[in-house]
């Protein structure tokens, strides 16, 4: 049984490391600002950064604006998922067409997609519509790429068993082709939450009077380094609550699968 | 020509006819003329050429030959994957090919288990057991109880509810054996079952493989290159040489069944499997 309890304190480890971490973080911080007496307007105590939290956390405005800043990262993560797995399964399934695409599909990978956010903002304007359309790009390409490959990696062995079954097209996908390309979708879409919400944040930076990237960059103009680090920090929690939903889908859909079953990180 | 008496000419003058092959009544399984070729625009290989075999109800016949003398494209041909260039395979006097058609009716009445399990991730042993079921359209309670069954019967009793990952290779490979005798096959082929298999899990596997076909009176194509394990398990053995795959000789395995895995030291077991060798050593050299 020594081996049991070893693999329960292995999976509490994080959770008692990391608050451990997060306080010595903190302590290093405050006493940091103390002894160096840096400016608050750059570097302000960890106690100033609470208290603005709390303020910036019970306006109703920082609500408004997460909303809208949550509402275009999943606008775009949607678009990106259903596009990008109806791209990938095809590519995937025709090669001649992704062997002609390739070369623009590696293309447009190398461009840094970040630097056609003015572009975008010049044609779908300054609203939500730019920041929904800039999160689908970035999160897109992983989803995908990870779709196509999860496609093409069958196993060649599991087809024959289905054709020796005599199985129907649609009993092979339902079977096996979709509950085998399902952990590459996935993975794909871990990746792509993360890049919607830098691209709403990005499109917000950029133009537009709504969306805590615009909360940010008031901040910035107003040289409130609490406010801004406040921010910062309510849209890392909201980044890190969209990760752990899709995270949690992951454990849903696919419990069987050696990511989810050799996972041993904080969720675990 | 009855399919016998050209199965007689091709044999060479060593092999026994088996005196079961004549009650023509109970043939399982017919091939009649089988050849096969490959062609491509450089090449064009002959991979096997005017197979003979008709093997009856009940019977366990393995097939041994060196690499590339078409055993596996035998098989995949039996197992309806691929389509003879030549002649005629009958399951039950029905023919599985109809041209480069495949009959699905037929194919639908036999179990394959290839070299690896092949098993869905996804899916407990249990449903992994009762897939081809499913496929055909069974309800949920009378497969699953089905796949109980068959769990019990190749020795994964308790294991019905595992994922594939936690079972070894061994027990992955009764999981494939339990999902081809599901829809109770007219025929099992088997595709070198157990060549990933360390020696010692392979004469556990050969017994217990034994043992479930006894149990089920299944009829068994058996593919494999080791000898020892073709004699032990066949009621006939069959010899396929390379270029282009023929049928050498066939040798009938008269000991009892079930048999010990004793049977192995036994004076004759070893004269057989020695002349089988020496018979493949001659193909390696032609």
């Amino acid at each position: 049984m020594r081996g049991v309890s070893r693999d329960r304190s292995r999976k509490l480890l994080p959770w008692i490391s990391t608050p451990i971490i997060l306080v010595l973080a903190f302590v290093a911080w405050d006493v940091f600002v103390r002894v160096s007496e840096i400016s608050d307007a750059v570097l302000p105590p960890p106690g100033r950064v609470l208290s603005e939290m709390v303020t910036v956390l019970t306006t109703a405005e920082t609500w408004e604006h997460a909303w809208i800043t949550t509402s275009e990262t999943l606008g775009g993560f949607l678009i990106a998922l259903v596009v990008g797995v109806v791209a990938g399964v095809v590519l995937g399934k025709v090669p001649w067409l992704e062997l002609s695409l390739r070369p623009v599909i590696v293309a447009s990978q190398v461009v840094p997609k970040v630097a056609l956010v003015p572009l975008f903002v010049i044609w779908f304007g300054f609203g939500i519509t730019s920041k929904v359309v800039i999160s689908a790009m970035l999160a897109f390409f992983p989803i995908m790429l990870n779709t196509q490959l999860g496609v093409r990696s069958v196993e060649a062995g599991q087809r024959e068993v289905m054709r020796s079954l005599n199985a129907t097209r649609w009993q092979t996908f339902r079977h096996l082709e979709m509950k085998s390309t399902l952990p590459y979708v996935l993975a794909g879409m871990e990746v792509g939450i993360v890049l919607a919400i830098i691209g709403a944040i990005v499109g917000e930076y950029l133009g537009g009077s709504e969306g805590l990237g615009y909360m940010l960059v008031r901040t910035l103009n107003d040289l409130n380094a609490s406010a801004m680090f406040a921010t910062t920090i309510l849209l890392s929690l909201i980044g890190l609550l969209l990760y752990f939903v899709v995270n949690a889908l992951k454990r849903f859909l696919i419990p069987w699968h050696e990511s989810v079953y050799g996972q041993q990180d904080l969720n675990g | 020509m009855s399919p016998d008496s050209a199965e007689a000419v091709k044999t060479t003058a060593g092999a026994r006819q088996s005196s079961r092959t004549g009650a023509a009544g109970a043939a399982k399984l017919e091939l009649i003329g089988v050849g096969k070729e490959f062609r491509t625009k450089r090449a064009h290989t002959v991979a096997l050429s005017d197979i003979n075999l008709t093997i009856n109800d009940g019977e366990f016949v393995s097939i041994i030959g060196r690499s590339g003398c078409g055993k596996t494209t035998l098989l995949r041909m039996l197992a309806g994957l691929l389509s003879p260039t030549t002649g005629r395979i009958l399951v039950e006097g029905r023919s599985l090919w109809n041209g480069t058609k495949v009959d699905t009716s037929v194919v639908s009445q036999l179990g394959v288990v290839f070299q690896e399990a092949n098993l869905f991730p996804w899916y407990s042993v249990a449903e992994n057991i009762a897939l081809p079921l499913q496929l055909r359209g069974d309800d949920k309670a009378s497969r699953m109880k089905r796949a109980y069954e068959l769990a019990e019967l190749v020795g994964l009793g308790g294991f019905e509810r595992s994922y594939p990952r936690e079972l070894s290779g061994g027990m992955r490979q009764r999981v494939a054996i339990a999902r081809a005798l599901s829809i109770n096959p007219k025929l099992l082929l088997m595709d070198e079952p157990f060549g990933a298999l360390d020696a010692l899990t392979r004469e556990r596997m050969n017994l217990e493989l034994q043992r479930i076909s006894l149990a089920t009176k299944a009829t068994v194509v058996f593919i494999t290159h080791d000898i020892n394990e073709a004699v032990f398990l066949g009621d006939r053995v069959v010899h396929l040489t390379p270029r282009p795959g023929r049928i050498h000789q066939i040798r009938t395995i008269d000991f009892p069944k079930p048999r010990s895995i004793d049977v192995q030291t036994e004076p004759e077991f070893g004269v057989i499997v020695r002349e089988l060798r020496h018979a493949l050593d001659e193909d390696e050299k032609r």
